[in-house]
């Protein structure tokens, strides 16, 4: 693998480790929609720092940019304060407005500005290797990864110094505020940490897609756990594997590498979605249909018990009339059948059921057990 | 027992002036005065949509008023918030936040461990305890979403206790619990009482107010009526703060 491979992966890595991790609180917070309006408000601020300082690479952009994120959050909580918008509204609101300002801004003064629509929308994370970070005459390799170092590490510092803190503001805001611990600063500083991190990985992936490295990564360790610890370190791992996985499909299959990231959370969330042990939906499926198995048996042995040794046992204890008396259908009956047989609880005789002295014991304990 | 106007300041736990609260225009509470005495177990009682809940937010500081002032033990909220244990409505928190039963308990502990410090042996320990005291202890590893609603306020009743207050606020504690649990709970309650706490309760039972609480206050928007249960339980001022609804609430009515 080549040395511009590597710090093209080494990027993504990066920057998918930084989203997964704001995003555990974007997700739990419910902030989702929030994640995607700052990815776009945050190019406001990026333009407009430009013509100030006419260089795509001065830290300042940065600066410029996270306040923008900051303020847009700032204006949909005051819109949603004056009660005549809902959170949803104000969001939509706001950020499609500073988005299609700096969209304009570009349009008009593209020649100087060194931002094409493209790269706005899907990053240039394949350029990475050829921007290259020099001090003093010293090459010191690809520039993004230590910005984006740089962030993921204020990311890590941010979430373990305030752990404790974030963990009860998210939980219970009513509290948090009783004890003293500033949920409304608190919840600016971490919209500004999510700003940055936005800012990072604009330049990797663009502005559409930061929302799904930063909210599915997280959604989909949530559905494994029910602690905040191993869902951050689960949303770690899916934010780095898809971004391992997307950069090996977006090399053999020669596309977007941010596209093939975005499409590769949606692959594992699906994945984990359809198979987790305790919440998929093919494990409840299975788990439903082995339950409907032992519960129509259990209602056949009682069935059998009910009428044995009366005088309409010929015709009470029989296949037909479980189709006719259970409503089953004449495939799910037999199948019920096997299994009763199979498991020695009855006897069959043609269409006629005996139960064993086995399946009356069964049947006996489980009528006593309903009771 | 003291009547409430003659209370001085010295004596309260907590003192109301004109407080009045809106949100948007319309105000909620409308010009309220409570002096809560020390170490008295007293109802807050109302209909729905009384302003209980935000009476009881307002004095811990969580609302900000429209008009009015607090004093906790004579000075501000934010001076005296270590001195106060909350138990709050069901419904106020997110119930399938990621975290188990004890980690919930040591969240009363925040106050005290203060800023940046990670809860220490010491704190598991007292919230293990306080687990076992709401007869909790063997779910203190439980996730919080596979409790039940009964078995979700024992545990926020615990947060409350490791608050470790002089002044506590629960919010409809017996909301949603068996006769077991509600016992368990009075009997928590008066235990603090009898350690010279003081416990505010909002409550929905007129049956049992007598038997519960020392203090009463009935409250609609504004303050209704306020004392001992005896005095302020009258067919008049039940009819006042539920307006016709009142016969229906209380079969036997404790004065007549
Ligand atoms: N955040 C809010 N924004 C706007 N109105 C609110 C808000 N919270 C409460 N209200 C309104 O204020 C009034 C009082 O609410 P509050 O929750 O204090 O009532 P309560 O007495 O606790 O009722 P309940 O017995 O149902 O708990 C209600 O009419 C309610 O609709
Ligand atoms: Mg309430």
């Amino acid at each position: 693998m080549s040395i511009e491979q590597l710090s093209i992966i080494g990027l993504a890595s990066l920057v998918s480790i930084s989203c997964s991790l704001c995003g555990v609180y974007l997700v739990l917070r419910r902030l989702a929609l929030i994640s995607d309006a700052i990815s776009h408000s945050i190019l406001l601020g990026i333009v407009c720092s430009f013509f100030i300082v006419h260089d795509l690479n001065s830290p300042l952009l940065i600066l410029g940019a996270t306040l923008t994120g900051v303020l847009m959050v700032y204006l949909t909580e005051i819109l949603v304060a004056s009660k005549r918008l809902k959170k949803d509204a104000s969001i939509g609101l706001v950020f499609p407005l500073f988005f299609s300002i700096s969209v304009l801004l570009i349009n008009l003064f593209a020649a100087d500005i060194h931002l094409d629509q493209d790269s706005v929308l899907l990053g240039e994370i394949a350029f990475t290797p050829f921007r290259l970070l020099t001090i003093w005459g010293y090459n010191l390799g690809p520039a993004s990864l230590w910005v984006m170092g740089g962030i993921l590490v204020l990311n890590v510092v941010f979430i373990s110094v305030f752990y404790k803190e974030l963990k009860l503001t998210t939980f219970d805001h009513g509290l948090a505020a009783m004890l003293g611990f500033f949920p409304a600063y608190l919840h600016y500083a971490f919209m500004a940490m999510v700003s940055i991190t936005a800012v990072g990985a604009f330049e990797s992936v663009g502005v559409i897609l930061v929302v799904a490295l930063m909210i599915v990564p997280p959604a989909t360790a949530y559905l494994l756990t029910n602690r905040l610890f191993p869902m951050m370190i689960l949303s770690i791992v899916f934010g780095l594997a898809s971004s391992l996985l997307g950069y090996s499909m977006a090399f053999y299959l020669n596309v977007s590498i941010a596209g093939s990231m975005a499409v590769m959370t949606g692959i594992l969330f699906l994945l984990v979605f359809l198979f987790s042990p305790s919440q998929g939906l093919i494990m409840k499926f299975l788990t439903f249909q082995q339950q409907r198995i032992l519960f129509s048996t259990n209602m056949l042995l009682i069935q059998l018990l009910e009428h044995e040794g009366t005088k309409t046992e010929k015709t009470e204890n029989t296949v037909s009339n479980l189709i006719v008396h259970m409503k089953w259908t004449f495939k799910f009956a037999n199948s019920i059948v096997s299994y009763a047989l199979e498991k020695g609880f009855i006897q069959r005789h043609d269409d006629r059921l005996l139960l064993t002295s086995f399946g009356r014991e069964k049947a006996k304990r489980v009528i006593v057990m309903d009771a | 027992m003291v009547k409430p106007d003659r209370l001085t300041d010295l004596e309260c736990a907590v003192v109301v002036q004109d407080l009045t609260v809106a949100y948007k225009e319309k105000p909620v509470l409308w010009d309220i005065d409570l002096k809560i005495p020390k170490g008295v177990l007293l109802a807050i009682v109302g209909p729905n949509g009384a302003g209980k809940t935000t009476l009881l937010r307002s004095i811990m500081g969580m609302i900000k008023p429209a008009a009015g002032n607090v004093a906790i033990f004579g000075q501000s909220i934010a001076a005296k918030k270590r001195s106060i244990g909350y138990m709050p409505q069901r419904g106020t928190v997110d119930w399938d936040f990621p975290t188990d039963a004890l980690d919930v308990v040591m969240m009363g502990r925040y106050g005290h461990i203060g800023w940046f410090k990670r809860p220490s042996v010491n704190d598991k320990k007292l919230s293990l305890e306080a687990l076992d005291r709401v007869g909790m202890a063997d779910f203190a590893s439980r996730p919080l979403n596979q409790l039940s609603g009964g078995q979700q306020q024992r545990v926020f009743l615990a947060r409350a206790l490791v608050q470790d207050a002089d002044l506590y606020f629960m919010d409809e504690p017996f909301v949603g619990v068996d006769a077991v649990t509600e016992q368990a709970i009075i009997e928590l309650l008066k235990e603090l009482r009898n350690q010279s706490k003081t416990v505010v309760v909002v409550h929905h039972d007129l049956q049992t107010l007598a038997d519960y609480f020392d203090w009463v206050s009935l409250l609609n928007v504004r303050q209704i009526a306020y004392g001992s249960v005896a005095d302020v339980l009258t067919p008049e001022n039940l009819k006042i703060t539920y307006g016709g609804r009142s016969s229906f609430l209380m079969h036997n009515p404790v004065i007549t």
